[in-house]
């Protein structure tokens, strides 16, 4: 499959990002310049981590206005995969794809640390490989990842299973302590009515080898694999293809 | 050249967390201004614009609030519209 990656000026997770999906998953993956106007065939669009024009404003109000994020809109419009992690995911959430918003920790502090977040969704391209209350460990760094939304929000996201990751800790409940950042309901991270679009402040990307901290996140991207390779056999609304038997 | 400027105040909504409003409550506390018991801490920016009547003015610069300078799922904004003295 195709991955693309989108570099903004401040982007600073571009690079794993790139290098999980040619050197990791063996895949094709192209960097998209923040001034492209189109996706150049990518299956998957991630938004990586970082501080995209600065950070200035509010994390991620620049970014969202950008040409290359028109053409991630057409893509998520259309049903394509779209993942923002970390500033990608406050990108996605500027820019409406994604309901709520990310605003400073409730501590105040820039939080660098490995976290553990449960599964609590496997019904996306991204988590359809793990199992439901599966617990992973991935790293966190971010002073803006407390998600916040009004309540109707946070309601309509919990009654349609769109909480995709929720910090919890070790024994996997979703206590005050366990929860690295303030976030209501302890969010990790959500994705959007349709399902292809799905942001989280953990680093996936960073968790993708034994020697530097763990392979959690390896499921994900393994997931995006086998979801692409299914569609792949499929038409263009997702019908299957007439067997030729 | 004559112009406008635009006052624009950009604050957390209410019921909306704001941690640095809290900070700086305690830290007023510490310093003995207990009287206060609330703080919250925004954004304010100046806009200077060609004066191309007011009315329109007002109406392009809640557009640039409700498109760019502020979110609205967290913060709300006020304007305040005058000449531009300088």
């Amino acid at each position: 499959m195709r991955w693309g990656v989108v570099v903004f000026p401040g982007s600073n997770d571009d690079r794993d990002a790139l290098r999980v999906a040619e050197r990791v998953l063996g895949d094709q993956a192209v960097a998209l310049w923040h001034k492209d106007q189109d996706l150049k065939g990518a299956d998957c669009v991630i938004l990586p981590g970082g501080f995209s024009y600065g950070d200035y404003l509010r994390c991620g109000a620049m970014a969202k206005f950008s040409p290359v994020m028109e053409a991630v809109a057409r893509h998520a419009r259309d049903g394509g995969r779209v993942l923002g992690f970390c500033n990608g995911f406050q990108i996605l959430c500027e820019s409406g794809l994604l309901p709520g918003a990310l605003v400073r920790n409730r501590s105040l502090s820039f939080v660098c640390d490995v976290v553990t977040v449960r599964v609590e969704t496997t019904d996306t391209f991204f988590t359809r490989g793990c199992g439901v209350g599966e617990l992973l460990r991935l790293p966190i760094k971010h002073g803006e990842g407390c998600y916040v939304a009004d309540e109707g929000t946070l309601a309509a996201l919990e009654r349609e299973d769109r909480v995709v990751f929720r910090y919890v800790d070790v024994n996997g409940r979703p206590a005050a302590d366990a929860n690295p950042n303030g976030s209501l309901g302890n969010v990790a991270g959500v994705c959007n009515a349709g399902r292809n679009v799905v942001g989280l402040m953990p680093h996936p990307e960073h968790a993708v080898e034994r020697l530097t901290g763990g392979e959690d996140g390896l499921r994900l991207f393994r997931s995006v694999q086998a979801s692409v390779r299914e569609w792949a056999g499929r038409g263009p609304a997702g019908e299957p293809l007439a067997s030729t038997s | 050249m004559p112009g406008l400027l635009a006052r624009v105040y950009v604050t957390p909504k209410r019921g909306i967390l704001d941690p640095q409003g809290k900070a700086v409550q305690h830290s007023l506390h510490a310093l003995g201004f207990t009287e206060v018991h609330d703080v919250k801490v925004g954004k304010y920016i100046e806009l200077r614009l060609r004066d191309a009547g007011r009315e329109a003015a007002g109406t392009r610069i809640r557009e640039m609030c409700e498109r760019l300078l502020a979110n609205g799922v967290i913060e709300d904004f006020r304007v305040e519209l005058g000449e531009d003295g300088h």
